[in-house]
């Protein structure tokens, strides 16, 4: 009964038409900011504030673009997150899968212990703890370097609750017959308990990317050397060094936007399913 | 509804004992599980549980940030901060903020989802536009919200106001009452994306022979929202709710880039002062014991939180 109806096409009946133009109407709201953005980075660096405003200015130039490139560190913070949210990102998954796998597929003395002392973890947040960190990161002598930045990030127990889940979901079938093979644990996981989760571990995977490509928090405190800077650090970093010069920060606004933008395109089914994943089963 | 299963079921629900006929197995010690957990222990070890009960031994201390000066001074920090009206009149700004922005964040991320599950066409155009801002970094998003509504007078959202005839020139970030809500308006642009996913996700999950009956019985489309939709969305309300409010219950950049925490500390959020406490006067052992009261208040909501999945799941199995 229900694949008839799902294959009808819906009508456009005057509430439908309402829905759609409320919505569009919404689009509009949701653009609008970034389309101002743009067309301000846009424009000659004399007229972006000037009255009445205008989209576009006297020419359209790359002018804002060129000087933020040259005059700014922008090319070195891009390089500076992504490989602090590549090496997260991995490592993240790695850890989490890992133990997430020990929990739900070992037995020995105190495993139910040290799960529940992870779980009780989710209800810390790393903001709480940001003063003490920092005194660790101190004594350690990683301030200003990429572990300082990557290491309090990458052991996060929602992420082990949540492979924990999925794999408790996971038929053991194809498990016992490779260790009747002779498989030890180690070939099971890594050929068998991997692959099959490819879903669940790329929703962790884009989560954690994500996360961490826009952390500002943790980074702002731990980094105070311009070069070591992740891009949303540094761009709030030198917000007041543009002045007056709009067109500029408007420019730093939309280079620094463009890169997940460009990961949102490419990787929008995965990241909306990622995000609906672990977003509620995170909790 | 299966997505929104509770957290607490991994508690009560352990992993079923290894299977009978593989334990005849001699396994080497490189098999044993704890391995497979150790690294994520000691990074779990060093990065949260060392700091989480250093910090308390910090907050009952006169630590300086450098780590020159430690002494033993009790629960005098403790103290100081509930006798220090910059503590309290920052967690209410927190708790104001959270107030809100909550209840615009879960029901416009509600309409968002419903107007999409809806109209069924152009489907990547909504996410797309609603949900794309998530993704960009704090600080993108808040520069951008700056030059919107920056040259007070006559600025870009200025002239919107004066075109749909409202008055412009307001102070949006330099006038007490509205500088909060300017963070709220940046806020809901960034994160509703989310929520909307959220229930986008329970919608669609919804079995569509519930409405064929429905209609078939000549309920109209308002009372299929408010029968059957609405009724089947709370637990992921619920969910929705709680992971909302501590969302901005731990509001930082936004406030910190947009404001400063001004004009005259009237949007500082807590973990603003606790930054300033340990970062900017250098009193990292009274910025950990104001921390850790924030910690209390988090604690708190995640606890409301448990015991209410937990009822309700209760209920649900009666």
């Amino acid at each position: 009964m229900s694949t008839v109806s799902e294959s009808r096409r819906p009508r456009w009946t005057p509430g439908r038409i309402t829905m759609l133009v409320c919505a569009l109407a919404l689009v509009l709201l949701w653009v609008l900011p970034l389309a101002w953005a743009l067309a301000t980075s846009l424009k000659p660096e004399a007229e972006t504030a000037r009255t009445p405003l205008r989209w576009i200015g006297s020419e359209i130039t790359f002018d804002a673009y060129e000087k933020v490139w040259e005059s700014g560190d922008l090319g070195r913070w891009l390089f500076n997150t992504a490989y602090i949210s590549v090496m997260t990102t991995v490592l993240t998954v790695l850890l989490c899968a890992m133990a997430a796998y020990g929990f739900s597929r070992t037995e020995f003395r105190g495993r139910r212990l040290l799960y529940g002392l992870v779980l009780a973890g989710i209800m810390v947040p790393p903001q709480v703890l940001m003063a003490p960190l920092f005194a660790e990161m101190v004594s350690l002598g990683l301030v200003d370097t990429y572990w300082g930045v990557i290491l309090p990030q990458i052991a996060v127990p929602a992420m082990v609750f949540i492979l924990v889940k999925f794999f408790e979901g996971v038929p053991r079938e194809l498990e016992e017959a490779a260790y009747v093979d002779g498989a030890g644990r180690w070939r099971v996981f890594w050929q068998i308990v991997m692959p099959l989760s490819r879903p669940v571990l790329a929703a962790v995977a884009i989560f954690t990317f994500i996360q961490t490509w826009n952390n500002f928090l943790w980074p702002f405190l731990v980094t105070t050397d311009p070069n070591g800077m992740t891009l949303p650090v540094g761009l709030v970093n030198v917000q007041s060094s543009y002045g007056v010069r709009y067109a500029q920060m408007m420019a730093s606004v939309i280079l620094g936007g463009l890169p997940l933008l460009v990961v949102f395109a490419l990787f929008q089914r995965q990241i909306v399913r990622g995000v609906a994943h672990t977003g509620l089963a995170g909790q | 509804m299966t997505t929104t299963a509770p957290a607490a079921d991994a508690a009560t629900t352990p992993a079923a004992a290894w299977p009978a006929p593989v334990r005849t197995v001699r396994r080497r010690w490189t098999e044993h599980g704890l391995i497979f957990i150790l690294p994520f222990l000691i990074v779990y070890a060093f990065f949260l549980v060392w700091p989480l009960l250093w910090g308390v031994k910090m907050s009952l201390g006169n630590d300086d940030v450098a780590g020159t000066r430690s002494d033993f001074i009790g629960f005098d920090n403790y103290a100081e901060a509930l006798g220090d009206p910059a503590v309290w009149s920052s967690l209410w700004n927190t708790v104001w903020f959270t107030l809100l922005s909550t209840v615009p964040l879960v029901v416009i991320g509600l309409v968002l989802a419903l107007l999409a599950h809806h109209l069924r066409v152009v489907s990547w155009l909504w996410r797309l536009s609603w949900f794309a801002p998530f993704v960009l970094p704090s600080g993108v998003v808040c520069l951008m919200w700056l030059w919107v509504i920056y040259p007070s007078d006559f600025g870009f959202a200025d002239q919107l106001l004066a075109a749909v005839g409202l008055d412009p020139g307001i102070g949006w970030l330099t006038d007490t009452r509205y500088a909060m809500i300017s963070i709220v308006i940046t806020t809901i642009w960034w994160t509703v994306g989310f929520n909307f996913l959220l229930y986008l996700a329970a919608l669609q999950s919804i079995p569509q022979h519930l409405y064929e009956a429905a209609e078939i019985d000549g309920a109209g489309a308002r009372h299929r929202l408010w029968h059957i939709t609405l009724p089947l969305l709370r637990r992921t309300t619920g969910v929705v709710v709680v992971l909302q409010l501590l969302a901005s219950l731990k509001i930082f950049d936004q406030i910190y880039i947009m404001t400063g925490g001004g004009p005259d500390d009237s949007t500082r959020p807590i973990l603003q002062y606790v930054y300033q406490a340990g970062f900017t006067n250098y009193r990292i052992g009274y910025a950990s014991a104001v921390s850790y009261i924030f910690f209390a208040l988090i604690v708190t909501v995640s606890l409301i939180h448990l015991r209410l999945t937990r009822r309700s799941r209760e209920e649900a199995a009666k």
